[in-house]
């Protein structure tokens, strides 16, 4: 295992564009941070967003890994890419010849991916803590760490993302076109919900029902957007007569919705590299 | 003698082509082998199988006494195929690092590997900088790393330049008089000549011969004659009872010899009945020309 994340690391270690875009990524999630210093006046009232409780504890952890997790796309060019260009440099076949089996490969890059979302992971815990304490209301001990399934929550979707654009890799060999298949299927998934919403089941919810099931829709169902949930919105909104109602928290069944896809394209990577010849 | 790798009634199906025919060979340690064979014959695609790359249709293949998995033999064996395949952002050296944790083999042997193919002043350079005959050597010191118990090498020295096919053939001669089996694979046949002492030929995927080099055809060689009046040279040679097929081109009269006999043999007999020589030489066909005749065979 430690011999298959080593090769793996190797790999990784000499690609200048995987190290920029590593490093890009991370940088990115500490300037999360960033976001405390934005102000701007509204009328004579200095309107700053720290303010607005976004870095309070607990809903911290929900707005920060909303926002860490769209960043995820600089990884996935890495992981699209460290994929693909096993099959355009023909080493994916080298490595077979040298000794690799396909199980060790595709093992080797899974193990791969959960690194990048653990290290993501905790990455994402040390920056909110820190911002948290400086910013948030509340400090007592219970509510720093209460609503902690927001960040397993991204655990599992960063996991489940990443284990999708190693299959696309796989199923492509061309990173662009890899990164494009992603999109395209985004557009699908989106499609498909506006037609079950608008036109079959339309006036019901049934709708929703069916495409938490698909991969990327059930993913971002994992850490559902975290704007409406404050309180200046909230506030804005009831004032306007339509307060929402709408379900932040994370259920069971969604993370395991992402684990079955997470497991599912795993082995059909495998699956695929089984069947083909190089 | 060790058995390295026996394959038994191997096929390979590419939809309607059948890449490989029930192909059966052994490979036996200490011998130098060569698979020889037309573009397209099926070469890549038998080595492809046996070394995990190709999913084989039917029959079976082992490694050793075939005790352990094809992957994990495998990190007993070096090989290169067509074309050196190693990731271009990174240098010789660090490449041939990756290559010993794939093969979890230590990683000192990196330089000692790469002064055998002359490439130990290039070490710190990047792979994407390399011509091609660089590459082929890099590849060579890559399949050297373990120190394999077998070399498999396919079409080693396509596309280089002829000082590169020199080195390469050079570095191949090499490794074969430490011992080391080689499996070379090639359409050149005087590579195959000059390097193995044991061949494998294949036609459209099915196996023509397979033994000594010097076996391929138990022909006894042909003189090659020239006399002032022709006709009667080839009359006489008609009448010869050890002499096959005779045939005349540009003047030069080609007699298959069907039994032992020398140069002086025939010599003496033509110079009792009266005809005199200007040109006699015995020869044995290259394995061009058994090569040649054996294909031509097959040819339906």
């Amino acid at each position: 295992m430690l011999r298959l994340l080593n090769i793996e690391f190797l790999k990784l270690r000499y690609s200048r564009s995987s190290k920029i875009l590593i490093l890009t990524y991370f940088i990115l999630i500490t300037f999360i941070a960033l976001i405390a210093s934005i102000e701007f006046p509204i009328g004579n009232i200095n309107f700053r967003i720290a303010d607005q409780g976004i870095f309070n504890f607990p809903f911290i952890w929900h707005f920060n890994s909303y926002i860490a997790a769209t960043l995820k796309l600089f990884l996935a060019i890495v992981i699209v890419s460290m994929m693909s260009n096993e099959y355009s440099n023909r080493t994916l076949k080298q490595n077979l010849i040298d000794g690799l089996s396909k199980k060790e490969f595709i093992l080797s890059k899974f193990i791969t991916v959960m690194v990048f979302s653990i290290v993501s992971t905790i990455f994402l815990f040390v920056v909110s803590l820190i911002l948290g304490l400086s910013f948030s209301d509340y400090n007592e001990f219970s509510i720093i760490f209460s609503d902690l399934e927001y960040i397993l929550a991204y655990f599992v979707k960063l996991t489940g993302f990443f284990a999708f654009c190693l299959f696309l890799g796989i199923l492509v060999k061309r990173s662009a076109f890899a990164l494009g298949f992603l999109f395209i299927w985004w557009i699908v998934e989106t499609i498909l919900y506006a037609i079950l919403k608008w036109r079959i089941f339309k006036g019901t919810d049934i709708a929703d029902k069916i495409v938490q099931f698909l991969p990327l829709e059930s993913m971002s169902n994992l850490v559902k957007e975290p704007f409406s949930r404050l309180n200046a919105v909230q506030s804005a909104a009831n004032q306007l007569g339509s307060a929402f109602e709408k379900d932040y928290s994370i259920h069971w069944y969604q993370i395991l919705i992402v684990i079955v896809w997470t497991v599912l394209f795993v082995y059909f990577s495998y699956a695929l590299l089984k069947k083909r010849d190089l | 003698m060790k058995t390295i790798l026996s394959i038994n009634q191997l096929t390979k199906v590419y939809g309607p082509l059948k890449a490989v025919d029930n192909l059966s060979f052994t490979i036996e340690k200490g011998n130098v082998y060569g698979i020889l064979g037309p573009n397209g014959s099926g070469k890549s695609t038998t080595l492809g199988m046996v070394l995990n790359v190709v999913n084989k249709t039917s029959g079976d293949f082992k490694w050793f006494d075939g005790a352990e998995s094809t992957h994990e033999a495998l990190k007993k064996v070096g090989a290169i195929i067509e074309h050196p395949n190693f990731y271009p952002y990174m240098t010789a050296a660090q490449n041939l690092e990756l290559v010993c944790k794939i093969k979890g083999v230590p990683s000192n042997k990196v330089e000692e590997k790469l002064e055998i193919v002359g490439l130990l002043d290039r070490k710190s350079s990047k792979f994407k900088t390399f011509s091609l005959g660089m590459k082929q050597r890099l590849a060579i010191a890559s399949a050297l790393l373990n120190d394999p118990e077998i070399l498999i090498l396919d079409e080693p020295t396509n596309g280089l330049d002829p000082q590169g096919i020199h080195q390469i053939r050079e570095i191949i001669r090499k490794i074969a008089s430490d011992g080391t089996t080689i499996l070379l694979a090639s359409h050149l046949l005087d590579e195959v000549e000059k390097v193995c002492s044991h061949v494998v030929i294949i036609r459209k995927g099915v196996k023509l011969y397979s033994g000594p080099v010097d076996g391929i055809n138990a022909s006894h060689g042909f003189f090659e004659l020239e006399a002032e009046n022709t006709e009667l040279l080839q009359q006489l040679l008609n009448e010869h009872p050890s002499i096959g097929k005779v045939s005349l081109k540009n003047n030069l009269v080609t007699a298959i010899i069907e039994e032992p006999m020398s140069a002086s043999d025939i010599n003496r007999y033509l110079f009792e009945k009266g005809l005199s020589l200007s040109y006699l030489i015995k020869r044995k066909e290259s394995l061009e020309e058994q090569f040649l005749q054996l294909t031509n065979q097959t040819t339906a």
